[in-house]
């Protein structure tokens, strides 16, 4: 197998006394698309924040493209090409949809000290970022201020602008979450058409998303990884259904992969 | 044309309404309210400037006032060594002061801008509650500091023996300087107008709204938001260094808490994140200010209330009265 | 050289400062924490405490009587404040609530003023801590700066068993961080907000009675005490208890010790003049220079309330 894109050691981040993360191995190869399952509380979330530098780890070692990547900030982690979505919609809400993609478009430009010339009537900018809106379906609300588009496009923008560093690993975090079946198809689409392009660790809980998609599931449970396998052999992993079936509660146990 | 004069109509109007009111005070025999004018021109103009980073990097400053009176002592400390004090030795060096405004608001604009450099990096470390006391608290310092200062006043402050000198421009001359006030005003928002539309504001105003998605696009956003405070403290001085000019007076009043206050008051009053906003708000709170101080010497008593109804209930400030917009501020 | 005496003096005085600064900090803190507004307005409840204490106390020429009304007082002011504007206030962003706070500042100061005049107040001490104890033999200390020091200590005491031993101080600590939960307990929330907020009121009112005897009772005290309790709120972390009343202790003696000490250190570098101007420039900047140490350590404050 050629060098892993994405690796980590030993992650462990600890609330209180409570290990949301704990001594996490991961590796991901270039161009695959894994996915992360656990029921709630398993650590997905803060998996995803100590890959994008949103949290410090209290242990562990993150290679990202050959380096080691620690040490640095959510800010510098994004110019180093890790792209991430959040589970609940993040974006600029007073925009319209081509202003956001023209601000992470600037951003991932790596230029904002710009004091004369206005965004807006900047070409280069507002090429890219309706490319953006192209590759993600929304070129037809691009005029669209953000707070009136449907949830559905809302999670569609939050992918374009992930998108905008042309980032070499993507981090979503639920992109389905709260969405109609019909919205969720349209994701799962979307995501389709990404794969290969580029590397995709994707956090979910729509088993449907997941097994159409994963090139390789990693399951967490209690912040440790439980299993890292091809989807099929995860479906047949008896420890998986245990640990699923054995939470009481938790929404992992409505969805579980059996 | 039809957007041109629906963002900047009433704006324009109202500067235009400056420009022609000397004259019109002439003409009523009002010269006196000259000085109130220019007043309204030098906070709406440090008002402007608090609302770069208010209005459009969100970042909610209770120090400015610590700028305005930097500003304003660089002229008075300059002037008074020039005309009084002697010169000052500082390493073998004789430096001599000064009231040459072409030396002294340069220099103005530089210690205020440096002096926001210091607290800005230190308190855009925090956010929130902490960035508002945190301001807060340095400008008291900086207050306390010219209170302790006997050489330049001390509590007393300092009085001018004239207005700085800006050659061809008579200062001496309240016309011109109200005029200067003006041009400087106009001058200033119109590069305002060009910063906040350009790469830079859309930055500080994706920061505003979502700062950690900024950060996770891959900007690091303390470098902006420092950049911001700096402009703001740096206009803030110069709008200092026209205020003692103005008074010919400068005392730790100027540096004092409630001139923040003032100033956010103002940004609020005149609408958030409008670009004429703060010169709405300067005329309607000093003017308010006027009327109420002619009507009863306890015109707070009054003015309080007021300031908590216009929060209350009148989101958006007057800028927002004209064109009403669902979103409040942020 | 200076001398044990003068040093423990000023101690005490540091410490006499501090626990004020504490009375005040704790509500301020909780209001915080809790119901997460910035309350500037809160000086001037100090301020109404001072002044009622002064003003019930020259009435009825005792001390005490100015101490026991002075609290109820401010109580019901501030529970008039909460209702009439400061609950509208708990959903709006700190701007609002930063211009709103100023407003009443400005009503409270001038309300003063017409009440009571624009002239200072004296408040006299009863005899019985008019005078001075001996702490060490030699060393007379003012009986009445040693009656704050324990009241200060015993207020801080009872608010400590208050918030980890009763049903009130659980649901403070729950509301802190947790606000949802409190109201999922079936407690009525906005009684529980008005009464930590005249919880607060009536702490900042007795630091405000006890600071007359030993500052002056005049309108804008409140805002010359505000800042450095701002200060301390921000150095102990907001809506800690424990860190407000570290952060005062620690802020007392930095500006009583500092202000004392100082300039006389510095003459032992410089000539007297510039010693006593930069050592005076510095002590009047010590707690802020302090407060930017503990940002540059720890930006959330030494107790930081949440994670």
């Amino acid at each position: 197998m050629a060098e892993p894109l994405l690796s980590a050691e030993g992650l462990t981040k600890a609330y209180g006394g409570v290990r949301a993360c704990a001594e996490v191995e991961l590796a991901l190869a270039p161009g695959e698309l894994r996915a992360v399952i656990g029921p709630n509380g398993a650590g997905k979330t803060t998996l995803t924040g100590l890959l994008a530098g949103e949290l410090r780890p209290d242990a562990g070692r993150i290679r990202f493209a050959g380096r080691e990547i620690q040490g640095l900030d959510a800010a510098a982690r994004a110019r180093a090409g890790i792209g991430r979505s959040y589970q609940i919609t993040s974006l600029f809400p007073r925009f319209t949809a081509l202003e956001n993609a023209r601000l992470a478009v600037q951003v991932a430009s790596g230029h904002s000290f710009g004091f004369r010339r206005a965004a807006a009537r900047d070409r280069r900018l507002a090429a890219r970022a309706e490319a953006l809106l192209g590759e993600v379906g929304l070129e037809a609300r691009a005029a669209v201020p953000v707070g009136d588009l449907a949830h559905g496009e809302q999670r569609q923008l939050e992918i374009a602008l992930a998108l905008a560093g042309r980032p070499r690993l993507l981090l979503l975090d639920e992109p389905t979450a709260g969405m109609a079946p019909e919205e969720s198809r349209a994701m799962v689409a979307l995501l389709q058409r990404l794969r290969g392009g580029v590397t995709i660790l994707l956090v979910e809980h729509d088993m449907d998303a997941v097994f159409a998609l994963a090139d390789r599931i990693t399951v967490l449970v209690g912040g440790r990884v439980l299993a890292t396998d091809r989807p099929d052999a995860i479906r047949a992993n008896a420890e998986v259904q245990a640990a699923y079936l054995g939470q009481d509660g938790g929404d992992g146990a409505e969805t579980a992969p059996c | 044309m039809a957007r041109l004069a629906r963002e900047h109509g009433a704006g324009l109007l109202l500067g235009l309404a400056f420009a022609l009111w000397p004259a019109l005070a002439a003409a009523l025999g009002l010269e006196w309210s000259l000085e109130l004018a220019a007043r309204i021109l030098i906070y709406a103009l440090a008002a402007g400037a608090l609302n770069l980073v208010l209005g459009y990097g969100g970042l909610v400053s209770f120090g400015h006032a610590a700028f305005f009176g930097a500003g304003a002592y660089v002229v008075a400390i300059l002037a008074y060594h020039d005309m009084v004090l002697g010169p000052v030795a500082i390493a073998g060096l004789e430096i001599p002061g000064t009231s040459d405004a072409w030396i002294a608001f340069p220099l103005a604009v530089l210690v205020a801008g440096l002096l926001a450099l210091v607290i800005g990096a230190l308190s855009l470390r925090t956010n929130g509650l902490y960035f508002i006391m945190i301001t807060l608290a340095f400008a008291q310092m900086i207050y306390y500091l010219f209170v302790s200062l006997p050489d330049y006043g001390g509590e007393d402050g300092l009085s001018l023996f004239a207005r700085s000198s800006l050659r061809p421009l008579e200062l001496d001359d309240n016309l011109a300087f109200y005029y200067l006030c003006l041009g400087l005003l106009a001058l200033l928002l119109a590069a305002k107008a060009l910063v906040v539309r350009a790469r830079f504001g859309w930055a500080l105003m994706g920061i505003r709204d979502n700062e950690r998605r900024m950060t996770a696009l891959g900007l690091p956003t303390f470098r902006y938001k420092l950049a911001a405070f700096v402009l703001s403290g740096a206009v803030t001085g110069l709008a200092g260094a026209l205020i003692a000019n103005l008074t010919e007076f400068v005392s730790p009043a100027f540096l004092s808490w409630p001139v923040s206050g003032e100033l956010l008051v103002m940004v609020i009053l005149g609408g958030i994140g409008r670009l004429y906003g703060p010169l709405y708000g300067a005329t309607a709170l000093l003017l308010l200010e006027f009327a109420l101080k002619e009507w009863s010497e306890h015109w707070q008593l009054a003015l309080g209330p007021i300031l908590i109804l216009v929060v209350l209930f009148a989101r958006g400030g007057l800028a927002g009265l004209r064109r009403p917009r669902g979103a409040g501020h942020g | 050289m200076v001398s044990p005496l003068l040093l423990l003096e000023q101690t005490l005085n540091g410490l006499q400062f501090g626990v004020m600064l504490f009375l005040i900090a704790a509500g301020l803190t909780l209001v915080l924490g809790i119901m997460n507004l910035v309350n500037l307005a809160h000086g001037s409840l100090y301020m109404v405490g001072a002044f009622v204490c002064a003003w019930a106390a020259r009435e009825s020429g005792s001390f005490l009587i100015g101490l026991i009304a002075a609290l109820p007082a401010t109580a019901a002011v501030a529970v008039v404040v909460e209702l009439l504007v400061v609950r509208r206030l708990y959903a709006r962003d700190h701007l609002d609530q930063v211009l709103a706070t100023f407003g009443l500042i400005l009503f409270f100061n001038e309300a003063t003023k017409m009440i009571w005049g624009a002239r200072p107040l004296r408040l006299d001490l009863p005899a019985f801590l008019n005078g001075t104890v001996e702490i060490l033999p030699g060393a007379p200390y003012p009986a009445f700066r040693l009656t704050v020091i324990g009241v200060g200590l015993a207020v801080a005491l009872g608010l400590y068993l208050l918030v980890a031993r009763t049903r009130l101080g659980m649901l403070i600590r729950a509301g802190a961080s947790n606000r949802e939960m409190v109201s999922a307990l079936g407690v009525d929330i906005d009684r529980l907000y008005t009464l930590v907020f005249a919880l607060g009121a009536a702490l900042t009112a007795l630091a405000g009675a006890l600071a007359g005897p030993i500052y002056a009772v005049e309108i804008g005290m409140g805002e010359t005490v505000l800042i450095p309790v701002f200060v301390v709120i921000v150095i102990g972390g907001i809506g800690s208890i424990r860190g407000a009343f570290v952060a005062a202790l620690l802020v007392g003696l930095t500006f009583v010790l500092g202000r004392a000490f100082l300039p006389g250190l510095f003459e032992l570098f410089l000539g007297p003049s510039a010693a006593s101007t930069l050592g005076s420039a510095l002590s009047a900047m010590a707690i802020y220079i302090l407060m930017a140490a503990v940002l540059i350590w720890r930006p959330r404050g030494l107790f930081p309330p949440h994670g």
